[in-house]
């Protein structure tokens, strides 16, 4: 796209369809022979990762299309039979749902680097508004996809952004029946979000080819904001930026990988392992990270339509940018006041979005409302007026100068704001982390569990213990309905074999039919059969339990957790602690008191607990001591009990999390070894044009 | 500004390149394993395909039913005197697909005949008691099956297969 391409095929046949198809031409120009400016720093390379994250998400979302049902009584389950049981199903969702976070998260550095080296400036606006109009869509995408797997978040999440639409004035309400197809929140919604989840990342793949072209027109910007005028600015995007964009792409593939294999639900809401209940809002609704800075605008403002509009408003400022900001120098490296109020605005963000994830009461409120203010102060007030007021540095005369004029000792900063980065996307991260800290309850101990870690396997005889806790005491009440007979002789599994999978089975009674007859009979359970529910339905659930629904256990581990704060958040990303369930399963089910302490109001009907949000449980204590007779010696005390039944349910949960950890071993000593070679083969390359 | 070498006096920087390139080349081919494999059956259908039971006691003589396994229909005939001997009198090496009938059923179970009802042709449900042979007859490409489920006549390549089976008892079989 740099002007008329002077690539010809030596091959007849490539010849031949180059006369009527340019097309490697066109390639040839755009990414080989392409000047790049030579200057350009690791900020650079998140054009590149973000063409593959959006790959990577296009690829893994077709394939979980394969596998998905939208519909609102079978997606829930359907997104569970993936993981269990489709071949590397695990794998396939891990990488597509921490691959939105990877996508959000290489965006706002790409975003930022823009913002900050002044990417948007004459003659790239067009360029810039571009990838505005990708980062809506992307956000849209973003969002419809989280409402897919149809939890309780799902649910929730999707009531509350399409409410946004009820703040227009007049048409507020047809446009939400509108976007809801009924009268509220349900299938038809979760079908044409489907449709469009499954639509839109096409059309971003549109734009960003649009996108591409403006960049390849205009030429890149750089460190130094200076055009590249000569030969000597410029290096050939093959093998130069080629390879420098392979390397990072590897250091963030070694990231994305340590949530894929290690940490996998760190980033989603516990939350959403509960299926969509129409009847009941979680506690505290809370969006992705990804979009907490723009959910804490809408709530510092205490006017519905305002608050909608200072929302979008915040997003669509973006594209007046270039009008905004008239300084003639583009980079902040040249502008000494520019570049301290861009880390303000830096830190504005990440503020809002540790807020968005806080309680809107108090304290959060108030401040919210101050970096609201700053945020668009930043836009509408700050860069107008240092455009005027600003005496920038003077900027180098050619790239080549400004390569030169930096040799040795600038990798330092350039570490120190990766590591600065980590520690704020952490925080961004684990905002919502602290939104549950605040709920009440003691904090559970955190136990010792031979799963944690990255080399967690799970202990045979706690499970197989576990699996006869549950059979005798909890299925009385709790369903297991994800699992089935077979998975018990499943690899990673209890450890039985196949035939001891299906003598318990058919200890079992199921339900089957119709027959020849047309009627439904019982029979002895078969391998293939799930866990029975104890109840065939919620209402008669209900009516068992004095009104209370027993959950189902096959999820509990994965959906339960509670706060860990603020900075043990930051430190489990590195240990990789994820045992927030069952630390919480094994302290609930020993948390009981007999008399509540003085002053409690204890309603009728409920138990006192340690470790239950608000204390008031209406399951009464499940486990006394030798209620469960062990045949293997250990001790048949509620302790014991407590963390067998517990080590079960996490198996219950996550039946591949062995396969999980063992692949995520593999993968890492390979991504190391990748990243090494390429760092090498960067500098070997790289030492040519120097 | 080269980045090939000299063929003839391999370098320590042709080896990084080498190196590299066939680490990244290894990456990328064990990361369309899982890609492809997800499009295999899951465990839950397989599980689903394990072996069924068939009572064969309401099937009188002259009669058949169609059963479900994996899901392909399952013809299981109980075949009348008639129709085996006419199975057993074609001389095996004229057929198209030469098969006794003996090996198409289980010994002292003569009269049941359980054949895969899929014509092997392209894959259409051929109609029981129909065609020139008193067997099955293909709708879709005229393919036409004699009382051992064999083919006669048609463009059908090879005889209806006999799925694994075996005799519980002497009215009961399992299917898988």
């Amino acid at each position: 796209m740099s002007g008329p391409s002077d690539f010809q095929p030596t091959n007849p046949a490539l010849k031949w369809i180059e006369r009527r198809l340019p097309i490697m031409g066109l390639m040839h120009s755009s990414f080989v022979a392409y000047p790049t400016p030579r200057n350009l720093n690791y900020w650079w390379t998140f054009g590149a990762i973000l063409s593959l994250m959006l790959g990577v998400q296009i690829l893994t979302g077709v394939i979980l299309a394969m596998h998905y049902t939208p519909h609102a009584d079978m997606a829930f389950k359907s997104v569970e039979l993936i993981v269990r049981d489709v071949n590397y199903g695990w794998l396939l969702r891990n990488v597509h749902a921490a691959g939105a976070s990877m996508f959000f998260f290489a965006v706002y550095i790409h975003m930022f680097r823009g913002l900050y080296y002044g990417s948007y400036k004459e003659p790239r606006e067009v360029l810039w508004i571009l990838g505005v109009i990708i980062y809506l869509l992307m956000m849209a995408t973003g969002f419809m996809g989280y409402v897919l797997p149809w939890g309780q978040m799902s649910f929730w999440g999707a009531t509350v952004i399409t409410n946004l639409f009820s703040a227009v004035p007049y048409f507020g309400e047809s446009i939400v029946t509108l976007l809801w197809g009924g009268y509220a929140v349900g299938n038809p919604t979760l079908n044409r979000f489907f449709s469009l989840h499954y639509l839109l990342p096409f059309v971003i793949a549109g734009v960003v080819v649009l996108h591409v072209w403006a960049l390849h027109v205009a030429g890149q910007n750089n460190p130094a904001g200076v055009e590249a005028k000569t030969e000597k600015d410029t290096v050939p995007f093959t093998p130069y930026a080629t390879i420098k964009d392979m390397f990072g792409v590897s250091c963030f593939l070694l990231f994305y990988a340590w949530f894929i294999f290690y940490m996998p639900n760190y980033l989603g809401d516990p939350e959403n392992y509960i299926p969509a209940n129409p009847a009941v809002t979680p506690a505290h609704i809370v969006p992705e990270w990804y979009y907490l800075p723009f959910y804490a605008i809408l709530r510092s403002i205490p006017n519905k339509l305002a608050g909608v509009v200072a929302m979008f408003g915040a997003i669509v400022v973006l594209a007046f940018l270039p009008w905004l900001d008239n300084a003639k120098t583009r980079s902040s490296k040249y502008r000494p006041l520019a570049k301290q109020f861009f880390w303000v605005f830096v830190a504005v963000c990440i503020g809002l979005g540790y807020l968005g994830a806080q309680p809107p009461e108090g304290i959060y409120v108030i401040v919210g409302r101050i970096l609201t203010v700053l945020y668009f102060a930043y836009f509408l007030i700050l860069l107008p007026l240092l455009s005027r007021i600003e005496k920038p540095r003077p900027v180098p005369n050619s790239i080549a100068d400004d390569v030169l004029a930096k040799s040795g000792g600038k990798a330092a900063p350039m570490v120190s704001s990766v590591i600065a980065l980590m520690v704020a996307a952490g925080l961004l991260f684990g905002g919502a982390d602290s939104a549950r800290a605040a709920e009440g309850g003691t904090k559970p101990p955190a136990q010792k569990w031979s799963f944690s870690g990255p080399f967690g396997t799970f202990d045979r005889g706690a499970m197989q213990r576990g699996l006869k806790v549950y059979k005798e005491v909890c299925a009385a009440c709790h369903g297991l309905s994800f699992v089935a007979f077979r998975n018990l002789a499943e690899a990673g599994g209890p450890g039985y074999s196949v035939a001891q999978a299906q003598a318990f089975a058919s200890d079992y009674k199921v339900k089957d039919g119709p027959n020849d007859q047309g009627e439904m009979f019982e029979r002895p359970g078969r391998p293939a059969d799930y866990f029975p529910s104890p109840f065939p339905n919620e209402q008669a659930a209900r009516a068992a339990n004095g009104g209370a629904f027993p959950p189902d256990l096959s999820l509990i581990t994965k959906a339960r957790s509670y706060g860990r704060g603020f900075p043990q958040f930051l430190i489990d990303f590195f240990t990789q602690y994820q045992e927030q369930g069952p630390d919480y399963i094994v302290a609930l089910l020993q948390g009981y008191e007999d008399k509540p302490p003085a002053g409690f109001n204890l309603p009728e009907g409920s138990f006192y607990n340690n470790y239950f949000p608000g204390h008031a449980i209406k399951m009464p204590k499940p486990l006394s001591d030798g209620q469960v007779t062990y045949d293997d010696g250990s001790p048949a005390t509620v302790a014991q009990y407590a963390k067998d039944v517990t080590t079960f349910l996490m198996w219950a949960a996550e039946p591949h999390m062995e396969a999980r950890k063992a692949l995520g071993m593999q993968v890492f000593v390979f991504l190391i070894l990748l990243t090494v070679l390429l760092y090498f083969t960067k500098k070997k390359v790289w030492a040519n044009a120097h | 500004m080269t980045t090939a070498s000299s063929a003839d006096h391999p370098t320590r920087r042709d080896f990084l390149y080498v190196a590299t390139g066939a680490v990244a080349a290894v990456g990328a081919a064990a990361t369309v394993w899982p890609l492809v494999s997800q499009m295999n059956p899951d465990a839950s259908t397989i599980a689903a395909g394990a072996p069924i039971e068939v009572d064969l006691t309401p099937i009188a003589e002259g009669q058949d039913i169609k059963v479900f396994w994996r899901g392909k229909p399952i013809y299981i005939s109980h075949r009348t005197k008639k129709q085996i001997e006419e199975a057993r009198k074609v001389p095996v090496a004229s057929l198209p697909d030469p098969q006794s009938d003996e090996s198409r059923v289980k010994a002292g179970h003569d009269q049941w005949l359980v054949v895969v009802g899929i014509c092997t042709h392209l894959g259409c449900i051929p109609i029981a008691h129909e065609g020139a042979y008193d067997g099955f007859f293909c709708p879709c490409h005229g393919s036409v099956y004699d009382t051992s489920g064999r083919i006669r006549q048609g463009p059908a390549p090879s005889n209806l297969p006999v799925p694994p089976y075996t005799f519980v008892s002497d009215t009961k079989i399992q299917i898988g």
